[in-house]
């Protein structure tokens, strides 16, 4: 204060020493951001670790790409009708993939050991389920209400009578011990989703439930089924479930692993929707009970419709895993498309040195493909729903 | 319009006292936040409860909903006791209008779905009938306009408003309202307040946590101080703001008013 009070209007003219009596000379203008060399030079080479990280991968992807391009493509044999056109020959030093051997055997690897002449109910099951996914996956679309019945009622009824067949109607019956490939590691992961997710949400509810046995028993299932690997649940499944069911019943085998992989996706889902739960802020429920709402009402109209949606992109995370975990079924005895892919290399018709690793490739294509796809599209709605938050 | 005109009125009570509150305890485990609570309001009246923060005056009204359960005394709501019976429960949270100081409006659904989804769904009230008594509501809060937005679409003084819509449309007895201005900017209290003073000329019954004094000094029957999870005192507006009896009000109203 008393500095203040001391000084003279002399000094008040010049200011106080400590303001710039000069403008500071310009700095140097900063170095050109746009364009190619820009971006590279922000991106890539931005530092010593990131140097090195951009060269470690380009050369990996020198080392890799390349060649699997040659095998995949630029060798590869596209045309053929037996194992005599992916072989070696004068003219052809070097054989890529045997595009023609999955070519001749992609209705094997689609259907297994489905009658020929029923195939077309599986192309029917096939576009009722793409109908079923694609309006689900669509978030604005019309009448989501009686998309979430055709999905969860519909789809499952007529998919059980097309596939196993039924006689009144004239669909002769197909055992399911005919079924194989793509249908069945399709069936498997729809019917895994389809039953998961609704126990899956009975289960978070239970876990949040005040009834303590409620509570108890859901917490129960969650950890145990959680903390023990699928293989050991598709065995319990096969093992023990004909144990708890009259004889006469004796579960059909697939039907055994279909039970073992909903509620192994269950509990997953459940932990998935829980979160969701959590999410919802304590107002919500709140202001559902002040004006009278009930538990169940609370539930459908406020809290899941809300808490699902921002769950979608771990819903669809978890079903990429249980698409992938559908291989596992093969332990039990169940001929899933990775089998197919699997006993198509013992087809001495085929029989040539890279048969094997083209049945792999195009298998992880095919699993790549998918799961790429539902996770473009988990981004897709993680973006959407961001988006949504800014409103 | 052809509805009923009882519609659009206050409920009837059935009895003359609205809510009793008698020797009301409850304690937060070990913390003792309502400490032996008498309060009788009668139909029509209007109480406004203040108090500092933390001395249990939402807690209360959140008793008389039974948002909050209490331990000891007991909480009669225009003759139906609250106990552990969840029918008599759901009958009072339906005679019951809450508003809360952040609206808690659904945001996922349209302002029109906000106020027809318990009519149609608690009351069962036909899908058109709901959204006739909908729209009259909403007039009364003047935004009709707003029907089909969706709550993150307003500001915050036409959220809180939808919110009051959305409890009248439920046709209650009895309105609480939790510091229902507290939340909003300066310029959105009034708008607010003034749907609160058009409530309370139609003969609702109201109690009312806020520290709106005008608003108490217009509307009031009585002023409710609680402090310490106490009602300290409880008087017509103009004794209680000219001469207040204790120490611990004087106190209050000194930092409130300035
Ligand atoms: N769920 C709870 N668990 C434990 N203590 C709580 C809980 N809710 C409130 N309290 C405590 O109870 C006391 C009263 O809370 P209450 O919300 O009723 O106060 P208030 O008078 O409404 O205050 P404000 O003016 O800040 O809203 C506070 O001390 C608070 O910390
Ligand atoms: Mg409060």
């Amino acid at each position: 204060m008393s500095d203040i009070a001391t000084t003279t209007d002399a000094e008040l003219m010049e200011g106080p020493a400590f303001v710039r009596g000069q403008p500071l000379a310009p700095l140097p203008p900063p170095i050109k951001e746009g364009g190619a060399v820009g971006w590279m030079r922000k991106n890539l080479f931005s530092g010593v670790l990131n140097i090195a990280l951009t060269i470690v991968c380009a050369a990996l992807i020198v080392w890799i790409v390349p060649p699997l391009i040659k095998f995949l493509v630029i060798d590869a044999v596209w045309n053929g009708s037996g194992r005599a056109d992916c072989l070696q020959q004068p003219g052809q030093p070097e054989i890529g993939a045997c595009w023609a051997y999955v070519f001749d055997k992609i209705s094997f690897f689609t259907y297994g050991f489905y009658p020929i002449g029923e195939r077309w109910r599986v192309d029917v099951f096939f576009a009722l389920l793409t109908i079923g996914v694609g309006w689900m996956a669509w978030l604005n679309a019309p009448r989501r209400d009686i998309c979430m019945i055709y999905f969860f009622i519909v789809l499952p009824a007529a998919s059980l009578i097309l596939l196993l067949g039924w006689p009144p109607i004239g669909l002769p019956k197909v055992a399911t011990t005919q079924w194989g490939g793509v249908l069945v590691t399709v069936v498997v992961a729809s019917v895994g989703i389809v039953f998961s997710l609704p126990i899956g949400i009975v289960l978070a509810l239970g876990r949040r439930s005040k009834m303590p046995a409620v509570r108890l028993f859901s917490v129960m299932f969650i950890e145990f089924v959680r903390g023990v690997p699928l293989i050991t649940v598709l065995f319990m499944a096969s093992v023990m479930l004909p144990l708890f069911v009259p004889d006469t019943w004796s579960p059909d085998k697939l039907l055994r692993a279909l039970v073992g992989v909903s509620l192994f996706a269950a509990a997953y889902m459940a932990e998935v929707v829980r979160a969701g739960l959590q999410a919802i802020p304590k107002g919500q429920f709140e202001g559902a009970m002040a004006v009278g709402l009930g538990y169940w009402q609370t539930m459908r109209f406020i809290v899941l419709p809300q808490a699902l949606k921002i769950t979608i992109p771990n819903i669809v995370n978890t079903t990429i895993g249980l698409f992938k975990d559908t291989t596992l079924v093969f332990i039990v005895g169940i001929f899933d498309f990775l089998m197919t892919v699997e006993a198509g290399r013992g087809d001495p018709a085929w029989a040539t040195p890279v048969t094997s690793t083209t049945g792999y490739a195009f298998a992880a294509i095919f699993y790549l493909v998918f799961c790429y796809g539902m996770s473009r599209y988990a981004r897709f709605v993680e973006a959407r729903l961001a988006a949504g938050d800014r409103r | 319009m052809a509805l009923a005109n009882s519609a659009l009125k206050p409920a009837p009570l059935k009895t003359g006292v609205a809510v009793d509150m008698i020797g009301v305890h409850k304690w937060y485990g070990d913390f003792h936040v309502l400490r032996d609570i008498n309060l009788r309001v009668t139909k029509s009246e209007r109480i406004v409860i203040c108090g500092p923060s933390g001395s249990g005056k939402s807690t209360m009204i959140r008793c008389i909903n039974r948002l909050e359960e209490h331990q000891k005394g007991s909480i009669i709501v225009d003759g139906t006791e609250l106990a552990n019976d969840l029918k008599k429960i759901d009958e009072v949270r339906r005679d019951v209008g809450m508003v809360f100081q952040h609206f808690n409006l659904f945001p996922h659904l349209t302002v029109l779905e906000n106020l027809t989804l318990a009519p149609i769904w608690v009351r069962k009230q036909p899908k058109k009938e709901a959204e006739e008594i909908a729209m009259h509501y909403l007039q009364r809060v003047k935004i009709p306009e707003q029907a089909g937005k969706f709550p993150g679409q307003l500001s915050g003084g036409q959220q809180q408003r939808v919110a009051i819509a959305r409890a009248l449309c439920m046709n209650p007895k009895i309105m609480l309202f939790d510091e229902p201005t507290s939340a909003l900017d300066p310029e959105m209290v009034k708008e607010v307040l003034d749907t609160m003073v058009q409530l309370a000329e139609d003969g609702m019954t109201m109690l009312c946590v806020t520290h709106e004094m005008s608003f108490a000094r217009q509307v009031a029957n009585r002023i409710v101080f609680m402090d310490e999870g106490q009602i300290v005192e409880v008087n017509e507006p103009k004794a209680f703001f000219d001469n207040p009896q204790h120490e611990r009000t004087r106190l209050f109203l000194s930092q409130i008013l300035h």
